[in-house]
């Protein structure tokens, strides 16, 4: 009975690894690697996935890490391409060709029953900073803000941090904010909560919540293109020198037409506005 | 021919409870090495009674984790022991054959649910109920605590009724026939002889509660504070290397290695303590014990 068993999962996993090897030996495929920010990945997977569809014998790998991973790899080599939500520093930066593939708006986010619907640049900044608790303060109806963030290390909070806090050396969040791990949690935790305020990237927003616009000006696709909005983020792919090769095929076809429009699918905002 | 596979199977044995000790111990060093850096850098007392975790300024304290994962560790166990050894005691002495033959696979189900789901469900519903009925926002010690207490419920259940099970069934016997009440026998006679395999459930149901690590995230708000009450949200060690790890290098990927030193060290002294009381309230029968 048991020596049954073991016979047959023996012959299970021998088939597999044989049909493995059977199949995945069969050509001399080329791979790129693709490493870094956490916001880039859901883009750069469905633009490596369209471009493995017209060439076959290309394999792409594209792992998350953050931006810091994406800047680091590239650097180092470990990864062909590093991909970053923000700017990098320049000392950071030295030696690595910069392609801005994408822009995304980080939209500020409250719950559908809270009466604020616009806030100024400052205003969000003094909610996230804890200056502002209640909601009265910015025009609403009384009520404790409950401030909801990203973990240390991710991207949209990095690019929080950079454009409305004032950078690194900036205003810091409010430590006693709610920190959530992920897009989806923070818009459970803001549609769950009238008094809550976090914050997400345009492309997650959906009607379960409601997007406040910054100085008069609503997050859209149209009003991030055109720079109006002013929470806009870059996304970008870092070579280590001038990319050669399927490395630089596949970011010229990210840069096409086709490309871009992909870039458009996945939720970004495309370079070339049309 | 016989001698031969006979030392076969004795050494092949030995091999494979030497291996996972091996892995253990590789294991082990591994963080160690990965986590001292980072306890270097800081300073080791600075490190683990600091106040502040904040990767991005250099500060690394994980002192307020400590109390989270101890608080919600504590107040989940305070909810699940007496549910969980009630429910065993109904289990292994009172219940009729056919409730045992339904709830038994039904608590047995409660430990496959994935931990992500309770987190979910954690998320949805108990957290906005959390905030309707004590206010803040929802994230908080006791929001873990309650997902917590349902995750545990069925190891400590399915071993401590195990445990009661065990007791020798002249023990219940020569109770019942000195004119003991069932529920007297239960009390004085069973539960006793039973504590220390009670024990043993107990801490592994600690030992889940304490390595838990993605429902807590998505209920306790992961706050590194310590908490003024158990309304207030909390951050657990195991929460801050996952929330962390996927992004941090350098001296914070060290620190992330060096919380698990942390946690490690922790679950370590608490399993001492645990085995101290396991080992002063064991029964002696005859020449062995229970």
């Amino acid at each position: 009975m048991n020596s049954k068993y073991l016979i047959g999962i023996i012959v299970a996993i021998v088939v597999i690894i044989g049909a493995y090897f059977a199949l995945a030996g069969s050509s001399n495929q080329q791979t790129i690697q693709i490493a870094g920010s956490t916001s880039v990945q859901p883009v750069a997977e469905k633009l490596a996935q369209a471009y493995m569809d017209k060439h076959p014998n290309v394999k792409i790998n594209v792992q998350g890490g953050g931006t810091s991973v994406g800047i680091t790899s590239a650097q180092q080599g470990t990864a062909d391409i590093g991909t970053a939500s923000s700017k990098p520093k320049d000392s950071d930066a030295q030696g690595l060709v910069q392609t801005q593939i994408a822009k995304d708006g980080i939209v500020v986010i409250v719950n559908n029953a809270n009466k604020v619907s616009a806030l100024t640049i400052n205003q969000t900044k003094d909610i996230f900073s804890g200056n502002v608790t209640d909601w009265s303060k910015v025009g609403g109806s009384s009520g404790a803000i409950s401030v909801i963030t990203r973990e240390d290390g991710s991207g949209t909070r990095d690019g929080f941090q950079n454009i409305v806090m004032g950078g690194k050396n900036g205003t810091k969040i409010v430590s006693n904010a709610i920190v959530q791990s992920s897009t989806e949690a923070v818009l459970q935790a803001v549609k769950g909560n009238p008094n809550a305020v976090g914050y997400i990237s345009l492309a997650s927003l959906n009607g379960d919540v409601k997007a406040v616009t910054i100085n008069g000006v609503a997050p859209s696709e149209k009003t991030v293109s055109d720079d109006t909005y002013k929470i806009v983020r870059p996304f970008i792919f870092l070579t280590k020198g001038q990319p050669t090769g399927i490395v630089k095929d596949f970011i010229d076809f990210t840069m096409s037409a086709e490309g871009q429009n992909i870039v458009k699918q996945a939720g970004a905002v495309p370079m070339t506005s049309s | 021919m016989t001698k031969y596979e006979e030392f076969l199977v004795e050494k092949g044995l030995f091999i494979t409870a030497i291996l996972s000790i091996i892995v253990i111990i590789l294991i082990i060093g591994f963080i160690f090495q990965q986590g001292f850096p980072a306890m270097e850098h800081v300073g080791i007392l600075k490190f683990i009674f600091g106040m502040n975790w904040s990767p991005s300024d250099d500060q690394y304290g994980v002192f307020t984790m400590i109390i989270g994962s101890l608080g919600i560790t504590a107040l989940s166990l305070l909810f699940a022991v007496p549910l969980s050894l009630c429910c065993a005691i109904f289990l292994a002495e009172l219940a009729p054959r056919t409730v045992r033959r339904i709830l038994k696979p039904v608590i047995e189900t409660l430990a496959g649910i994935p931990s992500v789901v309770y987190g979910f469900f954690g998320l949805i519903v108990l957290v906005p109920i959390m905030r309707v009925y004590f206010g803040g926002t929802g994230f908080s010690m006791l929001a873990a605590s309650l997902i917590l207490t349902v995750m545990v419920l069925p190891t400590i259940i399915s071993i401590s009724e195990d445990a009661l099970r065990s007791i020798p069934v002249e023990y219940k016997e020569a109770s019942l026939a000195l004119g003991a009440t069932h529920w007297q026998t239960i009390r004085n006679v069973i539960f006793p002889a039973a504590i220390p395999g009670i024990i043993t459930a107990i801490i592994l149901g600690m030992g889940r509660a304490i390595g838990e690590t993605l429902a807590v995230i998505m209920v306790a708000g992961n706050v590194a504070q310590i908490p003024n009450s158990i309304f207030d949200p909390v951050r657990a060690l195991t929460s801050n290397i996952a929330l962390e790890m996927g992004y941090a290098t350098g001296i914070h990927y060290s620190a992330l290695f060096a919380t698990g030193i942390v946690l490690f060290i922790m679950i370590i002294i608490l399993l001492i303590i645990a085995n101290y009381f396991h080992y002063k309230k064991k029964v002696v029968i005859g020449g062995g014990y229970l």
